[in-house]
């Protein structure tokens, strides 16, 4: 049962860098434009990142 | 190659290394309602960067409007006027009242609030699993602590909404959903830790959390379903305020209308529509009144006549003495009946608020009634607080939380696709109340375009429409717009001259032809929209013309009859005129030359409820009074801005459609009600006598919110 002292704290920072990612995503502004992010994967031009 | 490829795959660059650097000081917004695929967003996008002076454009595909960087010289009309060019719908949208919303900060709110929660619950739900399937004695309890740290500052973030809406009508003294839904959450915690200081076998962390992230997910898709129709709201508001050309010393300069002051003299082109009221000091126009007063044929107007707020010049430059403070015109005086008729309005009560209203005290009385009976049998104080709790954690009404926003989201979302916005969120279910139907005459019945009625010889035809190129007037373009149909080409006319509020005039084989009304011809006026033209042996011709009727007219009234609907037509326009129309569209009850006051009354006394469908903006305070209220996309934004549903395509046979996708929503909220009330009626027995455990709390919360859900998905597939 020791080794539950190591696998909790791991799944649980593995899930933490999951929550952070999303956060991340969110400020981002990934979640502005979902119809546009999806129509404009099939353009040909270049397009940076979304502008805030 | 020499160029710095960005992408080696497809040899894009990025555009502005192409460009020299512009420095952008400012940002404007426009609005795209047509945008709907890639090539337009491309199309968007390079059409305004090729601008000189725009920095930046970026399409929002989800919002349907573009943010565009650009030198301070730049105006929105130059780039509206690039996208029409180009083919594009664009209107311009006012950048500090969008502001706001732009960032849509709500929603990020409440989706931070779900990840925080459903992260929280996973992990708090794997640790449960362990306690269900055995873990006892030192292993339980390190979950339970572990669960603890967890759990309360995950339920202190993401439930506040529930926490801050109880709080606020318990402030009120009313009872909402949320007060036994934040009472659940807030006990079961409290019981959780209190159970775990002592040591005991259950903790319902996971139920806690787990209600919190289903309801969150309800929130969460009521806001989305209608932030489209909200940000289209907004973009009501949005739209750029009115703007007067003054009259100055030093010529021409272009105010904001609330700069204006009474005696100022403001300058009118044709096509302009009015911002404030005044008194013609020179020129002679036809006005189209029919936003103000419905009526569809124009007046003609001179030196001395009085003008509106809201009335469109068609002909002629006129020069206007300011009368009236912008505040004070006819267009803010319908503003402020509207207000009233808005307040006049009875506060509606939801579905969600009555079952609330009715569910909340029965379940508190139960718990009571669970914790004495208990301690009388038990004498045990700790046994009779555990199964009080327990009976109010397990008939939370998470499953209720989620059958009135789940339905109207599917509801909503697929209105939204057959392009009918629903703005209110209550607007579905009060569409099912109504058995009155009141439909205006002139934009919402009918186009508001004349056509031609009566039978004209080719070639008279063709010289009117030769004529008829020289003017903007309504009359005239239908006359065009006929020889079109018929494909007559146009005599060719020289000379032509416009004279405003009377007609046009040109040369025609030598001779003077003339187009226009019957006192400006010397000939005898006949009955509705009619004009005249004079040809070249000076013989008079009549057209008489009526206003076509809008797409699905007839065919929506006829559905909507079937339906065991009344059908009334209120109108601004003549007797004569209106009466027609009803008759042609098969309306049985006709009221007509009302003001618009009049029309906010004849709604407000009629019994029963009723639906008003207008699009002018004499129509603003009964669209306010109405119980339910549509207004045509092609409406004015006042219009739009009362309404609770605004139908964005042409035909009027969505009127029909929309109240019967309304029908089968109301019926799903009840199924959805009755199915989350069956649920409670096999659990609370459960709860009562002792027998829950969190495992069952987890289970009965997850089953019945999944019932719900999918239940309100039905209405996607039925047609």
């Amino acid at each position: 049962m020791n080794i539950l002292v190591i696998l909790i704290p791991a799944s649980l920072i593995l899930g933490a860098l999951g929550l952070i990612a999303f956060c991340w995503a969110l400020r981002k502004g990934q979640f502005q434009d979902p119809d546009g992010n999806a129509a404009r994967i099939l353009t040909k031009d270049h397009d940076d990142a979304p502008p805030l | 190659m020499t160029d710095t490829a960005a992408c080696p795959g497809c040899l894009a660059r990025p555009a502005d290394l192409a460009q020299p650097a512009v420095t952008p000081s400012q940002t404007l917004y426009v609005s795209l309602p047509q945008i709907h695929c890639a090539g337009c967003i491309a199309g968007v996008e390079n059409t305004l960067t090729a601008i000189p002076g725009v920095a930046s454009a970026r399409v929002n595909l989800t919002q349907r409007r573009a943010r565009i960087e650009a030198q301070g010289h730049i105006v929105t009309a130059t780039l509206i006027a690039a996208l029409t060019a180009k083919g594009y719908d664009a209107r311009a949208l006012n950048p500090e009242a969008l502001a706001a919303t732009q960032n849509d900060a709500a929603g990020r709110d409440l989706l931070l609030r779900l990840a925080i929660a459903g992260f929280a619950t996973m992990n708090v739900m794997l640790l449960s699993v362990a306690v269900w399937s055995g873990a006892t004695d030192a292993t339980r309890q390190m979950f339970h602590w572990i669960s603890a740290a967890i759990a309360v500052p995950a339920v202190a973030y993401a439930a506040r909404p529930f926490f801050a809406s109880a709080a606020a009508a318990l402030m009120a003294r009313r009872g909402n959903m949320d007060v036994p839904i934040a009472m659940a959450i807030l006990l079961a915690m409290g019981h959780s830790i209190y159970e775990v200081l002592l040591g005991g076998h259950h903790a319902y962390f996971d139920a806690a959390l787990s209600l919190t992230f289903f309801l969150l997910i309800g929130r969460y898709l009521d806001h989305c379903s209608r932030r489209a129709a909200r940000s289209a709201a907004d973009e009501l508001a949005a739209l750029e305020p009115p703007r007067a050309t003054r009259i100055t010393p030093k010529g021409d300069q272009q105010v904001a209308v609330d700069a204006l002051a009474i005696g100022d003299m403001i300058r009118a082109t044709p096509g302009t529509r009015l911002a404030i009221d005044g008194i013609i000091r020179r020129g002679r126009t036809d006005l189209d009144r029919a936003l103000l007063t419905g009526e569809a044929m124009p007046a003609p107007a001179t030196t001395g006549d009085a003008v509106h707020a809201g009335e469109i010049v068609l002909t002629g430059t006129l020069e206007v003495e300011v009368t009236q403070p912008a505040k004070h015109s006819t267009l803010n005086q319908l503003k402020s009946l509207v207000e009233v008729a808005e307040r006049a309005r009875s506060r509606y009560t939801s579905l969600a608020d009555k079952a609330a209203t009715a569910y909340v005290p029965l379940v508190h009385a139960l718990a009571v009634l669970a914790f004495i009976g208990w301690y009388a049998a038990t004498g045990d104080l700790r046994v009779a607080l555990n199964i009080a709790v327990t009976v109010l954690i397990i008939t939370c009404p998470c499953a209720m939380g989620l059958a009135i926003p789940a339905v109207s989201t599917v509801a909503t979302s697929k209105l939204f696709r057959a392009g009918v916005l629903v703005k209110s969120a209550t607007a579905l279910e009060r569409l099912c109340d109504i058995d009155t139907v009141i439909f205006d005459k002139t934009g919402t019945l009918t186009e508001g375009q004349p056509k031609l009625v009566n039978t004209v010889a080719d070639a008279v035809l063709a010289l009117a429409a030769g004529l008829g190129q020289g003017s903007a007037h309504p009359l005239s373009q239908a006359l065009v717009a006929e020889a079109k149909t018929r494909d007559l080409t146009p005599t060719t006319v020289d000379n032509l001259q416009e004279h405003p509020g009377q007609g046009v005039s040109g040369t025609s084989q030598g001779r003077t032809v003339k187009l226009g009304n019957a006192a400006w011809l010397n000939t005898p006026e006949a009955d509705g929209m009619a004009t005249y033209l004079s040809d070249t042996r000076g013989q008079i011709h009549h057209f008489a013309f009526t206003d076509s009727l809008r797409d699905g007219a007839a065919k929506a009234v006829a559905a909507l009859q079937t339906d065991g609907l009344k059908t009334v037509l209120l109108s601004g326009d003549r007797h004569a005129n209106a009466a027609r129309i009803a008759a042609e569209v098969g309306i049985p009850e006709t009221l007509a030359e009302v003001t618009p006051a009049q029309k906010s009354t004849t709604i407000a006394d009629r019994a029963g409820h009723t639906l008003m469908i207008g699009d002018g903006l004499n129509d603003t305070a009964a669209l306010g009074a109405a119980h339910v209220s549509m207004s045509p996309a092609a409406a004015v934004d006042a219009s739009r801005a009362v309404s609770d549903v605004v139908l964005m395509h042409g035909s009027l046979t969505r009127i029909p459609d929309t109240l019967s996708i309304a029908r089968q929503a109301r019926k799903r909220m009840q199924e959805n009600l009755w199915l989350a009330t069956a649920y409670n009626a096999i659990a609370i027995p459960i709860a009562l006598a002792g027998f829950v455990t969190p495992l069952i709390a987890a289970l009965a919360m997850s089953g019945s919110s999944i019932v719900v859900s999918l239940n309100a998905l039905r209405i996607r597939s039925t047609p």
